[in-house]
């Protein structure tokens, strides 16, 4: 009550906090019930890394780009004959591939320097355990989350078009056109159908 | 009616109430105090908005250990809560809820009765915080003491004013006595008192004997189980019966349109009103400091109540 430099009416301020809680009251709250509703969540939710099995060529750079290395890769190679081939080829099998998500710090390397598209984020996030061993997730368990990765978002309408689409159109326009391709303006994509996540 | 069946339908509907209604304070203390903070409050118990979430809390309580420090005085330690309790339900006692005597007991000197039985509050506090054995409760028991003494005063004057208007002691007295137009004359008394009453049952933002953020709950800390129970509803009775008394000497009581049927709903919506608004503070202010809070009562509460004094003496020698 000493410290009233510019202050105004008396019992202004008073009013003021009566009106500040009684507003609040009167608005809905924001709280969603989580357990019985759905959490709406933002776009690009990280929950869990999911995995397509057939993409991986175990080239390990997501292990060893993995800050906390939390990532585990054991395969061997297989010979694959190929007929009319001079020699048989070698191709890698996957046997492992786990994830401790009690090490992952979610910070999603893995998923951006895998150039196969193997690794995939996705939105769910129910899967604590009581156990920590548990929260290694095995090559199936990853792939099972990929039933729940939602469809990669629309393309920038007023972007460039990717390399491939750039490639497709010039080769569809023939070998003669490829100059006349690269320097005719980029290809306007039509309007993508607004996906649902 | 014989005499015995008056007695036992006046003393159940006396319980009833002091159980009832500090619970549905106490549930809408839960809900509104939410809501105010832009949260949804409980929501699970008994499966409607949590509805029964008291009544759980109560089971809660009973299963708990009853712990008394090693260093207490043991018997002062139980014997607290029940002296927080009980003056608050003689009170009930004699607080009219509607016309033609619906009061458990019509007292001629109910007024003074229930100032009375309301100072006995500083007792427990006291008797809490020294039978701890504990340093939190002990501060936190000397502050209570000092703004339960220095808060009566106000207290008292105020419903001093009230009782010189009306021109009697008898809570159904002053409430036949009172007219709309009091409102405006005895507004100041109303103020002093309701603040004057928020002090006496501790509630926040008159809390410092509580004040759980530095005293850890004071004169309650070493309190478990059923005996902290006690204290709650102690602390939620209070309510009611702050809320019940500013009702019955500032508000009118029972009047209202349909008075004669409706009476006692509106004794009940006034008390529910009064209770909202000191809900209302609790949420809306801080806690005061111990010399902010005795200096509101000595310089503006006491003079402003003793001006009041002199207004209404005014009034009755002029009319």
């Amino acid at each position: 009550m000493s410290d009233d430099g510019e202050r105004g009416t008396p019992g202004k301020g008073l009013v003021q906090g009566l009106a500040v809680t009684f507003k609040t009251m009167t608005k809905r709250s924001t709280t969603q019930q989580y357990p019985d509703v759905e959490p709406e969540l933002p776009p690009r939710s990280r929950g869990v890394i999911a995995l397509t099995e057939e993409n991986c060529t175990v080239c390990m750079l997501c292990a060893r780009e993995c800050p906390d290395w939390c990532i585990y890769i054991d395969s061997h190679k297989e010979e694959v004959v190929v007929p009319g081939a001079a020699r048989a080829r070698q191709r890698n099998v996957l046997d492992r591939f786990d994830i401790d998500f009690s090490l992952c710090m979610y910070c999603g390397i893995c998923i951006e320097v895998c150039p196969f598209d193997a690794l995939h984020w996705t939105p769910e996030f129910e899967y604590a355990e009581t156990d920590v061993l548990n929260l290694l997730h095995d090559k199936d368990r990853l792939g099972e989350w990929m039933r729940t990765v939602p469809p990669p978002p629309a393309h920038d309408v007023l972007g460039e078009p990717s390399k491939e689409e750039a490639t497709a159109a010039r080769k569809a326009a023939g070998p003669g056109a490829a100059t006349a391709a690269k320097t005719a303006p980029p290809v306007r994509r039509p309007a993508p159908p607004e996906t649902e996540r | 009616m014989p005499l015995w069946l008056d007695l036992i339908v006046r003393v159940v509907a006396v319980v009833a109430a002091f159980l009832v209604l500090p619970l549905v304070v106490g549930q809408a203390e839960h809900k509104v105090m939410a809501h105010m903070q832009g949260r949804l409050g409980p929501m699970y118990a008994g499966a409607f908005h949590g509805w029964a979430q008291l009544v759980a809390d109560g089971v809660k309580f009973v299963q708990k250990e009853d712990v008394a420090p090693g260093q207490a005085d043991r018997r002062v330690f139980r014997l607290a809560p029940i002296v927080a309790l009980f003056p608050y339900l003689l009170v009930l006692l004699v607080i009219p809820l509607g016309p033609n005597g619906l009061v458990a007991q019509a007292l001629d000197v109910g007024l003074f009765f229930v100032l009375a039985v309301l100072g006995v509050g500083v007792l427990a506090v006291l008797m809490s915080a020294w039978a701890s054995a504990n340093k939190y409760s002990l501060l936190g028991g000397l502050r209570g003491a000092a703004q339960l003494l220095g808060y009566e005063l106000p207290l008292v004057l105020a419903a001093a004013s009230v009782a010189m208007a009306a021109g009697t002691l008898s809570l159904p007295g002053i409430i036949e006595a009172w007219r709309p137009w009091w409102l405006l004359w005895q507004a100041p008394a109303a103020i002093v008192f309701f603040v004057a009453g928020l002090a006496e049952i501790r509630r926040p933002p008159f809390d410092m004997p509580i004040a759980d953020s530095e005293l850890v709950f004071g004169y309650m800390t070493e309190y478990t189980g059923l005996r902290f129970a006690f204290f709650l509803l102690a602390e939620y009775v209070g309510i009611v019966v702050i809320a019940a008394l500013t009702t019955v000497l500032f508000l009118g009581g029972w009047h209202g349109p349909f008075a004669e049927q409706l009476g006692w709903l509106w004794t009940l919506v006034k008390i529910f009103a009064v209770s909202f608004v000191i809900i209302w503070f609790r949420v809306a202010y801080p806690r005061l400091r111990e010399d902010q809070l005795q200096r509101l009562c000595w310089l503006v509460l006491v003079p402003v109540a003793l001006g009041q004094l002199v207004l209404t003496a005014a009034v009755k020698v002029i009319m």
